[in-house]
């Protein structure tokens, strides 16, 4: 079966007529949705097979852990989208805020939060 | 003993109006947004929430159509985007281990996981008994996707909108939240070893392999495994 992607992401394949004439986005979110979801669906059925009280799960914990923070300092200093327009100082300045806020409110979550969002919003309106 | 489950479920659901529900549905709005930008109709991008659940896919996704990439590289850089899930998954599983859980329930529940939930979880279902725990994370995750459904909507209707002030502190409400609730999760020294392994390797790792995902979970394996190695000295020093 061969498939042709034309240029405006049209797909019609050669043995299969006008059925794959949908358009090409269709077929495109349908290949990403497999390709992601795949991932959850592996991480389901490995988990089904380790125990919380095992140390695979602990290694796999802080592994996680460790991911995500390296998430927060890629989000942080490498952003895209509106963010990127944002000094850098600010933005950590700003990290900062919220970090202190929670530790100062007792581990506020909501206020650490508010006050990191909002120290944010200030900097950017006030430059 | 199903009464419980509706229960705890419905306990779940509240988060959409907790911070974490908030913060989704701030950068859902910041998503719906950049949908409504690149050409796409409100329905597609709900749609697309809805699909992957995971704001890289989506950002990347959305970019890569607007670009005109090819079907294969958009799954590929898609499906890289989605690695990080894995580890998440692994670390969530093991808490619903309860035969009597139907496939379909967790199925629909590994559906809803993204960082949001998973955090939530990581502080949730270790307190309450295993029987409650998948229907407790179940409704978490399904309030958590009605804010980013309703929030990928309104951000569609507003798209440019917003003043620069108000988006960029949208945006970053989630690495602050990330990174309070990972602080709320650590309670041991092996605990803050991981993160500040994470957020020092991290960039070093960004900076050498890029946004290929890779880099994320090179820094994970190797910030993971040390904090990890720390936690097993300290266990044998304790005993």
């Amino acid at each position: 079966m061969l498939l042709v992607i034309a240029k405006d992401h049209s797909v019609t394949g050669s043995a299969l007529g006008s059925i794959l004439s949908v358009p090409g986005v269709v077929w495109i979110i349908l290949a990403a949705v497999l390709a992601h979801e795949s991932w959850r669906w592996l991480g389901l059925w490995i988990g089904s097979r380790v125990s919380v009280d095992g140390q695979v799960f602990q290694w796999v914990q802080y592994v996680a852990m460790a991911l995500v923070a390296a998430l927060v300092m890629r989000l942080v200093l490498f952003p895209a989208g509106a963010l990127a327009d944002v000094d850098l100082m600010a933005r950590c300045a700003a990290l900062a805020i919220g970090v202190g806020t929670y530790l100062v409110t007792r581990r506020n979550l909501a206020m650490g939060v508010a006050v990191g969002s909002l120290s944010l919003a200030a900097f950017v309106a006030l430059t | 003993m199903s009464r419980l489950r509706n229960r705890a479920f419905r306990s779940g659901f509240t988060v959409c109006w907790s911070t974490p529900g908030v913060v989704l549905l701030g950068t859902s709005i910041g998503y719906g947004a950049l949908a409504n930008d690149a050409g796409l109709s409100a329905a597609l991008a709900v749609a697309i929430s809805a699909l992957f659940f995971a704001l890289p896919a989506q950002v990347v996704l959305v970019d890569e159509i607007a670009r005109g990439t090819g079907l294969i590289a958009i799954a590929l850089a898609v499906s890289v985007t989605a690695i990080r899930l894995l580890p998440m998954a692994v670390t969530l599983v093991p808490y619903f281990q309860l035969k009597k859980d139907p496939a379909w329930l967790r199925i629909y529940a590994i559906h809803q996981l993204a960082i949001t939930p998973w955090l939530e979880a990581q502080q949730r279902l270790p307190r309450v008994s295993p029987i409650v725990r998948l229907p407790l994370y179940a409704g978490i995750g399904t309030g958590i996707m009605v804010n980013t459904l309703v929030g990928t909507a309104v951000g569609h209707w507003l798209a440019g909108g917003l003043p620069t002030a108000l988006s960029a502190a949208l945006l970053f409400m989630t690495p602050v939240y990330f990174l309070l609730s990972l602080i709320g999760t650590a309670v041991r020294l092996p605990h803050l070893l991981a993160l500040g392994l994470g957020a020092a390797l991290g960039p070093v790792m960004f900076l050498a392999l890029a946004d290929t995902g890779l880099d994320l979970l090179v820094t994970g394996l190797i910030g993971g495994t040390a904090a990890w190695v720390v936690a097993r000295q300290i266990d044998r020093a304790a005993r």
